[in-house]
């Protein structure tokens, strides 16, 4: 690919003798919002913190806009780091913090308080300069890391778990925020998440890790629709994956014969896709809750549990009470290991 | 439950009698009208309080033991906060050796520093009686500094550091313009407990002073030896006052108690 903004070739990264990230290969656009997904320990802030030149590669390349940087230090790279605990300077007010970067590039002081000015009002923080860091809310604190980071006009940005320090309804606040930000800058953003809802509602592409491996790298629709593994299939909400053998589905609890043919090795199904109340199979309601729009519902059955959602309008079984149902073919996502 | 209170009023008197029972006494026994060291005084009167500032020794060893104070410490952070933070920030080979052999002074009876530093250093070195003191007090100091600055390392998160070299500092500059600022109260608390330890220090200068040259807590000794008289009673209320003034204006201001 050609159109390339960060280009990761090969790269190792390592810890001491524990190699974290095995020979990885990304291609990241401009003006491109990218989330790294994934379970803790799988590589993901080891492949940030390379990115932005805090962690020296063991081999491998990083080229950046055409540079490459794979041995320049972090501090001439010109890539922000939103950190997850925000990492502010606590003996300066918001306005110093923002202008610490632009300070240190010795710039006219007219320029410096005019672009803090600016970025401070990009994060909606205008009337907060004098504030210290302990004197503003977590999610103020982190409009502050984000106004400080953007001043510099990065030609990355990376974010740490953006949205893990902050409670439901601002997470939804600064998730409309950082994208509106991005579009706003037009700035590269790469954001690490664990939260696979975080990750499809605000990048244009994602990538999905595992043990420093990419699985799967797509737009979140992709993911969404058309895992390939029964490990994207079980991050993107597939509670329910079962191996295919000779017709049958097969589990480490039982098999149940239902004559499917199929080029996977795996089956998927998300508690939506199973149909409770009529098919083939039987199962026992074990757990039942009410969800709004509909009833979520865990059956006990001879492939182990399985999650099944139905709609409210489907007459209530009750918790004990044994009830047909089905994992349609038509409905299930074809998977690889 | 009214016993059980008695009880820790008794205790609590008991302990500040014995912390500020001596203080007491030296106060009134320096203020003595009569020409003996005695409690209770005979008398009261401000005569040795002044005589202390006539007696020409007890001026040059307190300007020895004021130097000592204050550029020994000024080492002993010089060497320690760099050592706290290598010590805090990086996984060092052997780092529980080092902190072990930075805290050995404090550990180490002072009699036996002295005679070890006065063996090998003096003695051989043929080191002035100044400079050996120099290195004896900055030594002793040392331990203090590297603590009390790790403990307000502790408090500082390293990515703080991150943060600024992504913003285009270098290591270094990060170091003074984010780290020192916010560890700035622990350094002089730091300063202020070794300024303390050092001017207080007895063991240790006793092995280092050579004729002519002794710190002033020595000096009293000496003087004492000879002169039975209440000044030194006197010189050591108005050092006591000089060092609680110290920690008092230091808590007052920077809330010391929070770092040792």
């Amino acid at each position: 690919m050609s159109d390339a903004f960060v280009r990761l070739s090969d790269l190792t990264l390592s810890y001491g003798k524990s190699v974290a990230v095995p020979d990885l290969n990304l291609d990241i656009r401009e003006g491109e919002l990218i989330a790294l997904l994934g379970p803790s320990g799988c590589g993901k802030t080891t492949t940030m913190r390379a990115i932005a030149g805090l962690l020296a590669p063991t081999s491998g390349r990083i080229v950046i806009d055409g540079r490459d940087v794979t041995r320049l230090s972090a501090n001439k790279r010109g890539i922000g780091l939103v950190f997850q605990s925000y990492a502010l300077f606590p003996h300066l007010n918001a306005f110093e913090n923002v202008a610490f970067g632009l300070r240190l590039q010795k710039l006219p002081q007219a320029q410096i308080r005019a672009r803090t000015e600016a970025a401070i009002a990009t994060v909606g923080l205008t009337g907060f300069e004098a504030r210290k860091p302990a004197e503003m809310s977590g999610g103020q604190q982190q409009r502050v890391a984000l106004a400080r980071s953007l001043v510099m006009e990065p030609k990355v940005l990376l974010l740490d778990e953006p949205l893990s320090n902050l409670d439901a309804r601002l997470r939804l606040e600064m998730r409309i925020e950082l994208q509106r930000v991005q579009k706003a800058t037009g700035v590269t953003m790469v954001f690490v998440t664990h939260d696979q809802a975080e990750a499809l509602a605000m990048a244009d592409r994602i990538v999905l890790m595992r043990d420093g491996k990419i699985v799967q790298l797509g737009t979140p629709a992709d993911l969404y629709d058309r895992p390939e593994t029964a490990f994207a299939a079980g991050f993107m909400g597939f509670e329910n994956i079962l191996r295919l053998e000779d017709g049958d589905l097969v589990s480490e609890h039982g098999r149940a014969a239902v004559g499917y043919h199929a080029q996977a090795p795996m089956l998927g199904w998300r508690p939506d896709a199973v149909s409770v109340g009529t098919g083939p199979l039987q199962g026992r309601v074990v757990a039942s809750s009410f969800a709004g729009g509909h009833r979520e519902y865990v059956l006990d059955t001879p492939l182990g549990p399985v999650n099944a959602n139905a709609p409210v309008s489907l007459a209530q079984v009750g918790v004990g009470e044994q009830v047909a149902f089905d994992l349609p073919l038509a409905s299930a996502r074809p998977l690889f290991a | 439950m009214q016993f059980r209170n008695l009880g820790s009023w008794l205790i609590l008197g008991a302990t500040l009698t014995f912390l500020i029972g001596p203080f007491i006494i030296i106060i009134f026994a320096g203020a003595s009208a009569g020409n003996s060291l005695a409690f209770p005084p005979e008398g009261l009167s401000l005569k040795w309080y002044l005589k202390v500032f006539t007696v020409e020794s007890f001026r040059a060893s307190f300007v020895l033991s004021m130097g000592l104070a204050i550029f020994g410490t000024l080492a002993a952070l010089v060497l320690g906060v760099p050592a706290a933070y290598a010590l805090n920030r990086y996984k060092l080979p052997g780092d529980e050796m080092i902190r072990t052999i930075v805290a050995a002074p404090i550990i180490v009876p002072g009699i036996i520093v002295g005679l070890a530093l006065l063996r090998y250093l003096v003695v051989p070195l043929n080191f002035t009686v100044t400079v050996a003191l120099f290195f004896a007090h900055t030594a002793l100091i040392l331990p203090y500094a590297v603590r009390v600055v790790s403990s307000s390392l502790n408090n500082l998160r390293s990515d703080m550091e991150e943060a600024a070299v992504l913003l285009g500092c270098s290591r270094v500059q990060a170091f003074f313009k984010v780290v020192l600022p916010n560890i700035r109260g622990g350094v002089l608390s730091a300063f202020i407990l070794g300024f303390v330890t050092s001017f207080n220090q007895v063991p240790v200068s006793l092995f280092l002073s050579g004729p002519g040259v002794r710190t002033l807590p020595i000096d009293m000794l000496s003087y004492m030896e000879i002169t039975y008289d209440p000044s030194v009673a006197a010189l050591s209320a108005l050092l006591a006052f000089m060092s609680v003034a110290i920690v008092f204006a230091a808590e007052r201001l920077l809330g010391f108690s929070r770092y040792v």
